[in-house]
This record gives C-alpha cells, structure tokens and sequence, in this order.
C-alpha cells in the first residue's frame, strides 16, 4: 500500500524519532569514549592529556572491579532465578478458580509500581532495621538475636528488595500467557491420562518458554542498571560489598570526580550489556514475526 | 480456562492465593498504615496494627519540612512532560512503520530497541557535564529530555503495535476521500488509535514517575522528583517511620491507581508486543 | 465527466511484473467490471487507477489530464472498500460527511448532500449511528453513501458485495445498478465473481496474470470469447470444453459448447453418457453427465422437471451453431 508520495512522508516521519535516538546513543557515547582515554579529574583543573588504556588497566587491577562484575551477576542471576520460578508458581497459582481473584491479582501487582527509593527504604528502616523493623522485632518474639540484614548480607537484602520489586512482573506476564493456552489442549491432555506433573512440564512450560524468554530479556536490561536501591540501602557497602558495576562507575565519575577513570567504568558496562543484549535480541527478534 | 472445580478445592486455592497475596502487598500496607500513626506508635514494640490513635500529622509535616507539594509538581511535570513530548515524536514513527513498512522496518525496530540496552551508566558522565555546561542540571527540562530519549523506543514500539491493528483499508479510504496525509493522522488514525495511545500514555507515565537513575544523578533541591526527595530520607529522616510512610504513601499512591487500572496494557507495552 | 485512458500502464512489486504493459480506456458514464480469478491483478489495477499504488511506467489519465503523479486525494475518484473501511469513531453522518469536510465545503452544502445521498440509500434513519452498530448491508450502504456525495468523476469498488451474505449481495447487485443509471457516472467495478460481472457491467475486462484477456459487453464476451480461458471463465455453470478426436472432426484443438446449448435425450443423439449428480434448481435441472468418452462430465441444462435419475443413460446432440472451436493456443477460430 504504499507510493513513492507516501513513501517519502513516511521517511519524514520517522526522522525525528531516528535522529534523535541516533544522537542520545553516539553523542555521549563517543564523549564516554574519548573521555576513557585521559586523565580526567574535575577536582584537578587544567589539561587532561591523553593517557590510552591508563584508565582501564587501573579499572581492571582494581580490586573493587572484580567484585563489582560478580555482584552485578549475582544481583541480576538471583533476581532472575527467585522472580522466574516464583512468577511461574503465582501465575499457575492465580489461574486457578477461587474467590476475589481480581483481587489478589492487584494485591500481587502492586510492588511494581512502587518506586525503587520507596521499597527500597521501606525494606531498609520498617523491616530490615535491627532495632525497629518488623523482622528485628519476630526474631525478638522468638527469641532469637535480630539479624543484621544490610550489614551481615548486604547484597543478599538487595536482591530480596529488588525481586520483591520484579516478581508482579514476571507474575503478570506468565499470568497472561498462561491465560492465552487453551483449555482445550489441557483437557486432551487429560483425556490422554496427563496427571498435573507431566501436564506443568509437556504443555503449560513450553507454552511459557516465549513469555519467560521475554521477562528475562526486559528483566536484565532493568537489572543490570539497578541503582538507586543500593543508593538509599547500603551505599555500596560494607566497603564494595553490595556495589555492582553501575554503582562503582557512579562513586567513581561522580563522587570522586574521577571523568577518565569512570568513563572507562562506563565503556565496560556497556560492553557488558551489549554480550548480554545480542543473545537476548536473537531470541526477541524471532518471535517478532509472530 | 473455566473448568469445573469443587468448592472444597476453589477455598483453598483462595486461601493459599489470598495469603500470598496479602504477604506481598504487606509492606505496602504496612508503609500506609505507618503513615497514620505517630512517630512513637510507628517503633512501638510490640508493633501496633490497626489499633492506634490515627492522626494525619505526618501528611502535615511532610509539607512543611520539605515543601512536598514542589516534588510532587516535579513528577507531574516531568513524567507528563516527557510522555507528551515522547508521544508527539513516536505517533508519526509508528504511523510510518506500521503504514508504510519498507525492507528496513524491521531492522530500526530492533535498533530502537537496542538503545534501551545501552546501559545508563555507560552514557552518566557526558550527560552530567553537558547537562553541567548548558545549565540543564538540576532543571525540569534536562530531565524531560533525558526521559523523552529513554522512553522513546517503548512508546515508539508499543504505538507500532497497536497501530498494527488498524486495517490499511480505512487510512487508504481517507485519502481518496481527500485527506491530506496530516488530516489521515489527525482526523482518522489518531481518534482511532485512542486506546492504544492512552495505554502508551499511561504507561510510560507509570515509568517515568518511578524513574530512578537519572532523576537521582541530574537533580538536587530544584527539580528533584519525588523518587529523588523519597531518597533524601535515607538519613537522618529515615528514622521518623511515620513521616518517611507518609511521604511514601503519597509518592506511590497516584501511580499505584493509574497501575491498577492499566494492567493488561502494561504486559504489552514492557514486552514490545510479544505477550499480549 | 470520468474518462480514463491507461497507456502501457506496468506495475512491478520488485523483480516481479504483476501488470504487463496494459492500455485500456474507459468511458464516460461506463460501467466498467474488471473480473478474474484471485491473483490476477484485477485490485492492483484499479489501486493504480485510484493512486493508492504508483505505476512502474506507462500513463494514466483522467479526463485527458496526466493524473500519473496526482496523490490519491486530488484524482477525484471515490472508492469503496471491500472491507467498508467506514471511520468506527464517526457517526453515519460524519463518515459521509468527511469528504466534503476534506473538501472545505459549507456546513449547509454538506447537510444537504448528506440528506440526499442518506435519502437515496435508505439511511436517513441511520445517521446519528456508528458503524458498529449497523449490519453489513447498511454499512456497504454507507460506504457508497460516502463515495456519491463528493460526485466524483469516477467510482472505483473493490469486490464490495464479498463480505455479504448471498441474498444481501443479489440485492446490492441491484441497488449499484440502479445507481448507476440514476448517476451516469463512470463506475469501475472489482471482482472475480462473473455473475456480478455479467449482471452489472456496461463492458467487461476480464483479466489473468495482468493480462487482459478480453475487453467486451457481457453478451459479446458470451456468445464470443476470444480464447479458452475466457470461455470457461463467463457463462455459469462453465463451457464444456472437449479435446481430442470429436474436437479434430471440427477441426479444432478444442471445442466448448455451453450446457444451455445441448439437447437431451433418453433414446438418441450424437453423444451417449451416463447421468450422475443432478442439481435441481426448480427452474431448471444441471444435469452431470459421465462416461461420455469426451470429458471427465459434461454438464447440460434442462428443463426443471426433466425425469431422469442417477444411473440413467442419456444421449446429448450439441446445437450445430453453437460450438466453439478454439485452435493450438487456445484462440478462438
């Protein structure tokens, strides 16, 4: 249906959105760039020679390096694990016939749209806090010694806050995929003799697969940024305890005023997330077509 | 899936179902009742439930410690702001991808996508001092660039879809009725699309109001939004349990609603269309 | 006036030719029905007539003006869509309205074309309604009704009766003739259906693989298709076709006689066959005939109450006058 008239008003069109993103992506990407390669302090005015890979041999040789890449892992693999599997069991749990499911569902969606600084502090001070959180206060009625949430496992507690946060997501969008499997199938499958352990693992999982490919992929591009939940919680800490790499970059750029060696921060977060992106964008750009 | 179950299993499915249900939104609910109560009630041990002495002192305070309502602008202005501006570059992107898709329709799709992978971190810096040189740091109008630019491939991409589903036929009816191809947009696919765009709409307010990276690196007192003021009670207010809920209650309340209401939309905007 | 002339009109969607070098020229005031089966670019055509699609090369004009370039909104032509395409967010009178909105004509002018053109169809009730909530006959309805009130120099329909149900369509066949003849304006008519095709048109183009076939009065293309395809495709049921020795006694490659144009007989004739399927209609019987020897079935009409059953033998004696011959490539000799 188209002319070369419409053709034409059609590249018209689409060149703002284009030329937009074009330059939010190149611009402070080649600055990011260019910036990694010199000595950079904002706290030290004047020149900033260049000084090639000075900055990310510095980077890399960091210690805090190392146990930022493996908390930023762990932070994105825990949330995945504890938000797929328990997504998958509230979406089947929801499915099923019972009063007020409306209801619950709200109930259950409702983290989501509380913002990062929000649940973040609320799990901080009113449940995590060993003196006047709700859990400081069970582990007292049981007798047993409060535990030092954010102290004791820092990274732990993120986790926990941010699939807390995650799980109406997955919930969600397993939920309506499993609501689009139709009960035809299911009853063949019973007809057949499928008892529910083989029904869950032949029919309902693989009809899952593209809805679970889609919380992951959306998931790690959230994930990977989370900031402002270690921002408000435990600040990094104890020491770089809980810091992942967006963290790090931002102590470095912006707390240290260190433009050079955050920018380098920066270039290997971006790598990062572009190994993750090609193998999740492989698997979204199939089921595009669909 | 409406299958015939006996009343015996659909009470214990809404047992266990309501149980978890609640489990989940109870720091929600605990967040809310903590806002009523005084500051000496809100550390209680053991802690009180619904039994206190309900006061709105707290909703009070807020405002007068920290001029609430000028954050609260903030967000309005900004998540507004930037869905608006984000809408106006987006509807004639989609228009022209849904209506008009050429060999490479496809592949910009991807590569709208794909700027959403570029992680934030990794562009901070530049931002930060750009924004620093123009005077945009710290302004409501840095900040709905910034999220115009972020949330752009979302709107963009869930616009395409629903687009998508308008037949060609009518769009084409219109222009052999004479419409020029502004009157197509404004008259036929825009009235059309209405649902759609208001999904968008609503979404992407959803997720600029809960926007938690750049609104806490690009602001200070002036323009700071909510999510950033909530952040400022990291300590020592932190401490006041009530006020911190009240402030809490407040900041999510609005999007908590909005939420609700747009459910099924958002499993279609934050899966690009894949789940519907 | 709506006079249009194509001129080596192609159409190519990439490496592939759908439309091959084409000239065609329709007629003021003509009803012009392009027929063919699925596939045949017969809905390309009449989009590159509209503008909807751009020519590869050729000309097309309107009215003796190169229209080739002109955007779709400045042709002057209407459309009816196969699908209705009516606005669903607009009431009745607004859909029929938009045109003339479009155009920037008066409100009064407007009000009064819209109550002619509601008047004309039927729809005056039906105005304050949206489109979801009328049937499919009102909605075809008011898809014309949008089409009359811009008087255009031209009224394109793309197969606008397949939506709707058999009974409906005979009753819109009718209506759209009539409106021509009340309108005398150019109409250009899409279909693969050679009933509409045969019942409506002033002129049939019938069409395959963007070849036209033959261009011709309904009764012309009947009693005298140019080739085999045309031959089997105009005239319901279909032209029995026959190769082989009986053809060679015409001397012919085929020859097609129409199922109207055989006797029947239970004693004798020149063709002996056997009676299979037979569809009564009341008014006449069609009569599957096997075994023949010629074809697969050859298919006679007869009188509605003829009395022969499944099983029976029968003999058919072709009218002399009325065989078709057809030679090596299919042309009529």
């Amino acid at each position: 249906m188209a002319t070369q008239h419409s053709r034409a008003a059609a590249r018209l069109m689409i060149s703002p959105a284009v030329i937009l993103l074009l330059l939010w992506m190149i611009v402070p990407l080649t600055l990011t760039l260019y910036f990694s390669t010199l000595r950079y302090n904002l706290l030290m005015p004047g020149a900033n020679p260049f000084v090639g890979f000075e900055n990310y041999s510095y980077f890399f040789t960091d210690p805090a390096f190392t146990t930022a890449l493996l908390n930023t892992l762990l932070l994105v693999g825990g949330v995945l694990v504890i938000t797929v599997c328990g997504g998958i069991a509230l979406a089947l749990l929801l499915d099923q016939e019972m009063w007020g499911q409306g209801i619950v569902r709200l109930l259950v969606i409702a983290p989501f749209f509380v913002m990062p600084t929000v649940s973040a502090l609320v799990w901080k001070n009113m449940f995590m806090d060993p003196v006047n959180g709700l859990f400081g206060y069970l582990a007292r009625a049981f007798g047993a010694q409060p535990f030092e949430w954010l102290t004791a496992a820092p990274l732990l507690s993120i986790i926990f806050i941010v699939s807390w946060q995650w799980l109406p997501f997955a919930t969600l969008i397993l939920l309506t995929a499993i609501q689009s499997l139709s009960s035809e199938q299911l009853e063949a499958a019973e007809m057949d003799g499928a008892r529910f352990g083989s029904k869950f693992l032949w029919i309902i999982l693989p009809h899952l697969a593209r809805a679970i490919t889609v919380v992951i992929l959306i998931q790690t591009i959230f994930l990977l940024s989370i900031f402002a939940e270690i921002l408000v919680t435990t600040g990094g800490g104890p020491g770089v305890a809980s810091t992942n790499l967006t963290y790090l970059v931002y102590i470095q750029s912006l707390l240290q005023f260190d433009v050079g060696l955050g920018s380098a921060g920066g270039v290997v977060a971006i790598i990062l997330a572009n190994i993750v992106a090609i193998f999740l964008m492989r698997m979204i750009g199939k089921n595009l077509d669909a | 899936m409406a299958r015939a179950v006996t009343t015996r299993r659909k009470s214990i499915n809404t047992a266990i179902a309501w149980a978890i249900g609640i489990l989940i939104f109870f720091p929600i609910l605990w967040t809310i009742l903590t806002s009523f109560k005084t500051e000496a009630e809100a550390i209680s041990s053991p802690p009180s439930f619904l039994f206190f002495d309900w006061t709105f002192e707290n909703y009070a305070a807020v405002q007068e410690r920290s001029n609430y309502f000028r954050h609260f602008m903030n967000s309005v202005v900004i998540s507004l702001g930037s869905t608006i501006l984000g809408l106006i570059i987006a509807v004639p992107a989609a228009w022209a991808m849904a209506f008009v898709p050429g060999k490479n329709t496809k592949n910009v799709l991807m590569w709208m996508l794909s700027t959403k992978m570029l992680p934030p971190v990794g562009v901070l810096i530049p931002i930060y001092l750009l924004f620093r040189d123009t005077g945009l740091l710290d302004t409501r109008t840095g900040l709905v660039i910034v999220l115009t630019l972020i949330n752009l491939p979302i709107i963009v991409w869930m616009l395409y879809t629903y687009f998508r589903e308008i037949p060609g036929e009518i769009l084409e009816a219109a222009r052999m009725d004479g419409a020029t191809l502004r009157d197509e947009i404004i008259h036929v696919l825009t009235p059309m699309a209405v649902p759609g765009i208001a999904s968008t709409l609503l979404l992407n307010i959803i997720l600029a109001w809960n926007e938690a990276f750049w609104t806490l690196n690009l602001t200070a007192a002036n323009a700071a939004p909510l999510t950033a003021f909530i952040a400022s009670y990291s300590s020592p207010e932190g401490l006041f349990y009530a006020k911190l809920s009240a402030a809490s209650t407040m900041a999510i309340a609005p999007i908590l609603i909005l939420g609700w209401f747009s459910q099924k939309q958002l499993v279609r905007g934050l899966t690009f269309g894949a789940v519907k | 006036m709506g006079t249009i002339t194509l001129d080596k009109v192609t159409k190519s969607f990439g490496a592939v030719q759908v439309i091959p070098p084409l000239d065609l020229t329709i007629g003021d005031g003509e009803f012009v029905v392009f027929v063919g089966p699925s596939g045949c670019g017969k809905s390309t055509l009449l989009r590159l007539i509209a503008g909807l699609e751009d020519v590869t090369s050729g000309e097309i004009r309107i009215d003796g003006r190169n229209a080739t370039e002109t955007p779709p909104a400045k042709r002057g032509l209407a459309m009816v869509f196969q699908s209705y395409a009516l606005y669903p967010h607009m009431s009745v009178r607004k859909n029929i309205a938009f045109p003339l909105r479009m155009a920037g004509m008066d409100k009064a002018e407007q009000d009064r074309r819209i109550e002619a053109a509601a008047k004309v169809l039927n729809l005056s009730d039906y105005l304050d309604r949206r489109p979801g909530q009328l049937s499919g006959g009102q909605r075809q309805r008011v898809a014309i009704g949008r089409a009359i009130v811009r008087e255009p120099a031209a009224f394109l329909f793309d197969e606008p009766l397949s939506n709707l149900d058999a009974a409906l369509r005979v009753n819109m066949r009718l209506e759209i003739s009539e409106l021509h003849n009340t309108l005398e304006t150019t109409m250009i008519y899409v279909t693969h259906d050679q009933v509409e095709a045969m019942t409506m048109a002033d002129k049939i183009v019938v069409l395959r693989a963007g070849n036209i076939e033959q261009v011709g009065s309904p009764l012309e293309l009947y009693r005298n298709p140019r080739n085999v395809f045309v031959a089997g495709f105009i005239g319901s049921p279909k032209m029995n076709l026959i190769d082989g020795a009986e053809a060679a006694k015409h001397d012919a490659k085929t020859i097609g006689v129409r199922p109207e144009h055989m006797s029947i007989s239970t004693t004798d004739g020149q063709w002996r066959g056997v009676v299979g399927v037979s569809e009564h209609l009341g008014s006449d019987t069609f009569l599957h005939v096997h075994d023949t020897g010629l074809a697969d079935t050859l298919t006679v009409r007869c009188d509605g109450e003829i009395g022969v059953h499944h099983g029976d033998a029968v003999y058919l004696t072709p009218q002399p006058d009325k065989i078709h011959r057809f030679d090596e490539a299919g042309l009529r000799l």
